[in-house]
């Protein structure tokens, strides 16, 4: 049996995190290395999402784990919350994927812009994996301008009639649950974007999986159609507001992103530590060979300042303090250095880091769709640049 | 029904240990330390009897320093009601002493089952679980894998060597979980978050001297370089006679 899995932690941060903290982190660990390691490899391969995974998912409580009890949810905070983003894509970016829709981009709009009856209707439910959810806000030509969508909401005299389509869905297929984002007013006019709950059962919409996917294979993604999507008036999210409403979404989903790309570069790491250790050749292990050293020295010291950069921006999030420039900053440096990390292990693996029966190369595949998905890494430059300067690049 | 379950701190067995400067002791810098996976078993045990009665209390309770707490916490989030710590420096070499303190805490409290690990990992000695029981007078069964009540009664399964051996007992009753018990539970992160607010009571004891002293400790010896005696059939003679006359295996 290969040793089990240790983490990576240089700089003693284990230091730094409270005991509760730890055992959630150690408890969803455990959980990974024995539900989700032995089959994630194999799903990949196959190209589906392991739905057995939802129920133990739920009876940890992972889903929608830094909302409140009342709701069924564990009440955590948000460096907790992120501790269980890591661990998960330790496993895979699909899976954390999944979780991270489910929590931070369906059940935290109803928490955020639902009226009561929304809130008690379906976070129960959802933080018990029985309702699964979508966010529909990406549509086929408005990707990172998502002010410019098309996708309308007229107001009827019972309720709204929602026509549109959206696309890069991920749990799109599976859901019975979709947050879809629509204009209620002018085309030009990004004030009047609102949030629509839409049972997936609703006449005229339609879910359909995108095939061929090379990367984040082990994740459902959709395009939904909806064509005269007859809805009722209590389906408006009451308190969304403009496009700052999935904007504040969008800073949820990043911010557990940030922690799950140091997961994903971990794994990577420990994988390539592991096979630099035991390689024989010419006589000796690979890792005794400056080449290598250099790759994996490269990777600690990427991973530990990672490591302190979410654990901070953790603690300014549960001080309510933390700006999404900040999150722009973890989502653009983590990614990036993580995607990295998983080449350099791939490459360090040799012909066998090639093989779903390694991590590396699933994990850099992975990657790429996180390198582009919630705000591409182009798009977190110019928040920054924007930041910096006071002068906005998309205007 | 009323539970005791005893439970000790460890280092966890993936940890590389590092022999103290003492030559005694563990130096415990940077040592991942977790619930003694055998007392994870009794824990989860004394967990599904208590849902199965329907109602009682599972009360776990160790003895060890104030960092004890923490592998009390992981037992309290997988579930138990409450803890009670018995405070020490250190846990005591000699596990009589060990045992004595604890029967002195659970003596006359009107325990249905008291469940201990069959043995800690760290010290490895087995001794704590059947000394509890005799100083309590109660019954002990050890390295239990199976374990049914039904009423007063209950009846235990035992691997042993080439068998299972199936012994009845009367509660109450000092039993030690062997692996296999049954599968515990993750610790639920709600769990994690309840057991924050349920009841850890600290109580500082004073320990007898004991009889037993550790006078060293030192890591195992090196394993020498294995040796290729030959290849294919032509060293098999070469190899049984290393065997016979250098390893004396055969």
């Amino acid at each position: 049996m290969p040793p089990k899995y240790q983490g990576v932690d240089f700089y003693n941060v284990d230091g730094l995190l409270s005991e509760e903290e730890r055992a959630v982190r150690d408890t969803v660990r455990g959980w990974v290395d024995d539900h989700l390691m032995p089959i994630i490899g194999d799903a990949y391969v196959a190209g589906k999402f392991p739905r057995q995974l939802i129920p133990g998912m739920a009876e940890l409580g992972l889903f929608g784990a830094n909302l409140p009890e009342e709701y069924g949810c564990a009440g955590l905070n948000n460096v907790a919350y992120g501790l269980i983003m890591q661990e998960l894509e330790r496993g895979d970016s699909g899976v954390r994927s999944f979780a991270s829709v489910q929590g931070a981009l369906v059940m935290y709009p109803i928490y955020a812009f639902g009226s009561d009856d929304q809130k008690m209707k379906w976070l129960p439910p959802m933080a018990g994996g029985t309702v699964i959810g979508c966010f529909g806000l990406t549509e086929p030509d408005y990707g990172s301008n998502p002010a410019g969508m098309i996708t309308v909401a007229k107001e009827t005299k019972d309720g709204w009639t929602l026509n549109g389509a959206k696309m890069w869905i991920t749990n799109g297929s599976t859901a019975q649950v979709a947050i879809i984002w629509a204009k209620i007013g002018a085309k030009d006019d990004q004030n009047s974007i609102r949030g629509f709950l839409v049972p997936t059962d609703t006449k005229g919409f339609s879910a359909k999986d995108q095939k061929g996917k090379l990367s984040l294979r082990a994740s459902d993604t959709s395009e939904l159609v909806l064509q005269d999507v007859h809805l009722p008036k209590d389906a408006l999210l009451p308190k969304s507001a403009g496009l700052k409403s999935p904007l504040m979404c969008l800073t949820q989903a990043r911010y557990g992103i940030s922690w799950g790309a140091v997961g994903a570069a971990m794994a990577c790491y420990d994988e390539a530590v592991s096979y630099a250790k035991n390689l024989i050749m010419f006589g000796k292990p690979i890792g005794g060979f400056q080449l290598q050293q250099a790759r994996l020295a490269e990777m600690l010291t990427e991973i530990t300042k990672a490591q302190l950069l979410c654990l901070q921006l953790g603690r300014l999030k549960d001080a309510g303090t933390m700006t999404p420039q900040q999150v722009s900053l973890a989502k653009r440096n983590n990614v990036s250095m993580a995607t990295d990390i998983a080449r350099e292990a791939r490459r360090l693996l040799g012909a066998n880091g090639i093989l779903a029966e390694y991590q590396a190369m699933r994990h850099l595949a992975n990657l790429e769709s996180v390198y582009t998905y919630e705000g591409t890494h182009d798009v977190h430059t110019l928040v920054l640049g924007q930041e910096i300067t006071g002068l906005s690049a998309f205007e | 029904m009323k539970i005791a379950v005893c439970i000790k701190r460890v280092p966890d067995s993936e940890t590389r240990v590092k022999i103290a400067a003492d030559g005694k002791s563990l130096d415990e810098a940077g040592v991942k330390f977790i619930l003694n996976p055998y007392d994870e078993f009794a824990v989860e045990e004394a967990l599904r009897r208590k849902d199965a009665a329907g109602a009682g209390e599972v009360v776990v309770i160790a003895l060890g320093g104030a960092a004890a707490q923490e592998t009390m916490r992981t037992a309290l989030a997988m579930g138990a009601d409450r803890g009670v710590l018995l405070q020490t420096d250190a846990v005591p070499a000699d596990g009589f002493e060990t045992a004595t303190a604890l029967a002195a805490e659970l003596k006359d409290k009107g325990w249905d089952l008291i469940l201990c690990g069959k043995v800690a990992i760290d010290d490895s000695s087995h001794q704590v679980g059947p000394m509890l029981a005799e100083l309590l007078g109660l019954p002990c069964v050890t390295a239990v894998a199976k374990l049914t009540i039904n009423g007063a009664t209950g009846v235990a399964e035992r691997e042993i060597e080439g068998g299972v051996e199936v012994v009845e007992f009367p509660i109450p009753a000092v039993i030690t979980a062997d692996k296999g018990l049954n599968e515990p539970r993750y610790p639920a992160l709600k769990g994690i978050m309840a057991a924050k607010k349920k009841p850890l009571e600290v109580r500082p004891i004073t320990l007898g001297a004991g009889v037993i002293q550790i006078l060293a400790l030192t890591p195992p010896p090196e394993r020498k370089e294995g040796r290729i005696v030959g290849e294919g059939a032509a060293a098999v003679p070469e190899l049984v006679r290393a065997l016979r006359e250098e390893a004396k295996v055969l």
